[in-house]
């Protein structure tokens, strides 16, 4: 058994040697830190849920007073953007199906004399539904345009439901998204490179060099996995500080906590990672392992739609998915301002994740020669 | 060199690939089962559907009007009301993420809502801000109705006079189920994911090991070398459509209104563009490690991401509009839907058949273009 000082100083030796093979690439540095900057700027932009702009065709059969006030309103939100005006409803298909308009609107020519008549005059809306979040998302905004129509004709109602949100008041999509990307994104990355990180010595047959060496499995474990942490760190803090600073969502929670959370998850996504490196025997083998897990890690993740929405059984799945427990973390305490004892129940299965994976894969080591 | 030669040494590239392909077991698992389970976790899996929202009612005025104002949240699917009676505790609620919103009934509500102005407070958690949008949606819906019903039995008249009230329609979806647009992306996802997975290592693999070079000795010509490793992985993509398609129609039930020919080949020509891709990146960066970083950024996450399939191109900035439809996902992803949900909408099928197959022509070319006779 070697000194304390000495294993460190093989460990740090290791270390060196695993950076130096990942970074000396100017190829491979550009791969491993370019894309963590672009991706956040266009995934920042383009992963939005919030309509902006509404194209809409009108029939307006009715051609009164009532129903140009009611136009001027939908054009004055800023939002809908009218593409076409048709003369009969044979036209309205041709909108819809072209996805030159995403909605039409009718007016039926009885509209006015009803609203005049002191009665309900009806509004016909047609959608297109290819798209059901964005359909639902159009009617809620025509709704609140009519909503506002509504009132300004005297009927105050008699119940009024003031809502508000917290932790996001303008329920902006992005807001939700952004945080859960400094775990993905960085996560997607860092798992194929532990993954790939043995797979290569084997398939180079330099895997087999490292274990006649002094190192024990635990030194190499340690070796192997630290660098691939440290690249999933920076690359998380790429992702944080575009969040922050250029998309300025503004962080409730401390910086510490949320460090923390991504070290135990980090940990717990190069764990799986090794496991898989130490089971493959070429890189072929890695990359298409960890491409197998990796698209249902991020399907159940949360990541696009809520956990629990899923059926039972799915999400007790997730509860081997350490990117579901990353991403409720930094959501957590980056946008709730979530404190240690609140999130305390997303360390667990991180950490027994870690310290499942990362044993495994060292026993792996050794005893996966053939 | 005749048109025969070139028949007979693609035949027999063709038999190596597969082979070599066959004998490593996972190539198969990832090319046949991942198809399975992604089929499996999009149609049960995602959905948008909001269904028992967790709601924690705080009844400070516990009076008959009260109850009957907020009765519309008991029996709904998609509103899992709890019953309070102090605010505080509601407000831990939401902090432990045990109850999505709030809804806040003010101790002298009995009073303003005879009065004509009654007034609720809802607080959501907008940290998923669709879902907060949903659950305000259906709360709102909810009291409504419940003071409707109010309004009929006591002959009160809360809506008086000239309204206007929407008859609203949902062209093709009409439910609005989110399962019938999340299952025709799935066959662009697999479909890219099979390209990005499988073809990426092939070319790199074999420049590393060096039996690429081997090959140049011998008449074997780039394209014959490009076709061939091309083959193998159609018959396992074409499996894999074949899966898609009669998962969508007999599992999902999502109505198929285009005609199937068109969805099959509309389908064939973006997995080659897709294969053809992963080969390509393959060919470009010579490197296994370079390979598969590049296919998980460049196929993976934008054809998730920025393909339409969740997220809608409508909403985004001009310029992110413009990288999208850079990516061949998108003109896929926009024609699959159609067919789908829509039907044979000529224009857009000949104008998106007609990108992928320039697609698949220049990235063809491009990857011969890489495997020139030429040492380094």
């Amino acid at each position: 058994m070697p000194s304390p000082i000495a294993y460190l100083s093989q460990i740090l030796s290791l270390i060196r040697k695993e950076t130096l093979a990942i970074l000396k690439d100017p190829a491979s540095r550009t791969l491993l830190f370019a894309p963590a900057l672009i991706q956040s700027l266009l995934f920042g932009y383009g992963a939005t849920y919030d309509l902006t702009h509404v194209p809409y065709a009108v029939l307006d059969q009715s051609r009164s007073e009532a129903s140009d006030d009611l136009l001027a309103r939908l054009d004055g939100t800023g939002v809908f953007e009218r593409v076409a005006t048709l003369d009969h409803s044979g036209q309205i298909a041709g909108q819809i199906d072209s996805e030159a308009a995403l909605l039409v609107i009718v007016f039926p020519d009885d509209f006015a004399p009803r609203l005049a008549a002191g009665g309900q005059a009806p509004l016909q809306v047609i959608l297109d539904g290819r798209n059901s979040s964005t359909a639902g998302a159009a009617a809620a905004q025509v709704s609140a345009v009519v909503a506002a129509f509504n009132a300004k004709l005297g009927n105050p109602a008699p119940l009024t439901i003031v809502s508000r949100a917290w932790f996001n008041p303008n329920y902006e999509s992005r807001w939700n998204l952004m945080p859960a990307l400094i775990a993905t994104l960085s996560m997607l990355q860092t798992l194929l490179l532990a993954a790939l990180s043995v797979a290569r010595e084997r398939e180079q047959g330099t895997f087999d060099q490292l274990l006649v060496t002094p190192l024990t499995p635990s030194q190499i474990l340690i070796g192997k996995a630290l660098p691939s942490i440290m690249i999933g760190l920076v690359q998380s803090t790429i992702i944080f500080l575009i969040i922050r600073f250029w998309f300025q969502i503004p962080m409730n929670g401390s910086v510490w906590l949320m460090y923390l959370g991504l070290i135990s998850f980090t940990t717990a996504a190069v764990g799986i990672g090794l496991s898989i490196s130490a089971v493959a025997l070429t890189m072929q083998q890695a990359m298409l392992y960890t491409f197998l897990i990796m698209m249902p890690m991020m399907l159940l993740s949360g990541l696009l739609t809520p956990v629990r929405n899923m059926p039972e059984i799915l999400q007790i799945a997730t509860y081997v998915n350490p990117l579901r427990f990353g991403i409720d973390l930094v959501r957590r305490v980056y946008l709730e301002g979530a404190v240690l004892a609140d999130i305390a129940h997303d360390f667990i299965p991180l950490l027994a994740m870690a310290a499942v994976t990362l044993p495994l894969a060292g026993w792996l080591f050794r005893h996966r020669l053939n | 060199m005749s048109g025969d030669g070139f028949t007979r040494r693609l035949v027999a590239l063709t038999r190596k690939e597969t082979r070599q392909m066959l004998r490593d077991r996972s190539n198969l698992v990832v090319g046949l089962l991942l198809p399975l389970v992604l089929i499996l976790l999009f149609g049960y899996g995602l959905s948008f559907d909001v269904k028992h929202a967790r709601i924690a009612v705080v009844l400070e005025d516990s009076s008959p009007a009260t109850l009957n104002a907020v009765a519309g949240l008991i029996g709904s699917q998609y509103l899992d009301p709890t019953w309070l009676h102090s605010m505080p505790q509601a407000e831990a609620m939401i902090r432990a993420g045990e109850a999505d919103a709030i809804l806040r009934v003010p101790n002298e509500f009995t009073h303003d809502l005879a009065a004509g102005n009654g007034r609720l407070q809802l607080i959501l958690n907008g940290v998923d801000s669709t879902t907060a949008q949903t659950i305000e949606g259906y709360a709102t819906g909810a009291i409504a109705n419940a003071l409707e019903h109010l309004a009929d039995r006591q002959d009160i008249r809360f809506q008086s006079g000239a309204s206007v009230g929407i008859v609203q329609r949902i062209w093709f979806n009409e439910a609005a189920t989110s399962t019938w647009f999340l299952v025709p992306g799935l066959i662009v996802l697999v479909t890219t994911l099979i390209g990005a997975f499988l073809t990426s290592l092939l070319i790199a693999r074999e420049w590393e090991r060096g039996t690429l070079e081997a090959l140049f000795v011998t008449p074997v010509r780039p394209m014959e070398l490009t076709l061939a490793k091309l083959v193998p992985y159609m018959v396992i993509g074409t499996i894999d459509l074949a899966m898609c398609l009669l998962a969508a129609k007999f599992l999902f039930h999502v109505p198929m209104r285009g005609s199937l020919s068109v969805i099959v080949v509309a389908s064939l020509l973006y997995l080659l563009v897709s294969l053809a891709m992963g080969l390509w990146i393959s060919g470009i960066t010579r490197s296994q490690f370079a390979a598969s970083q590049v296919a998980l950024l460049v196929s993976f996450l934008p054809a998730i991401m920025l393909s339409g399939f969740v997220f809608d191109l409508r909403n985004v900035p001009a310029v992110i509009r413009w990288v999208s439809q850079l990516l061949p996902a998108t003109h896929f992803m926009s024609l699959i839907k159609t067919l789908f949900m829509a039907g044979n909408y000529w224009p857009a099928i000949v104008q998106s058949c007609a990108i992928l197959a320039a697609y698949a022509a220049v990235l063809i070319w491009a990857t011969q273009r890489t495997l020139a006779k030429r040492l380094d």
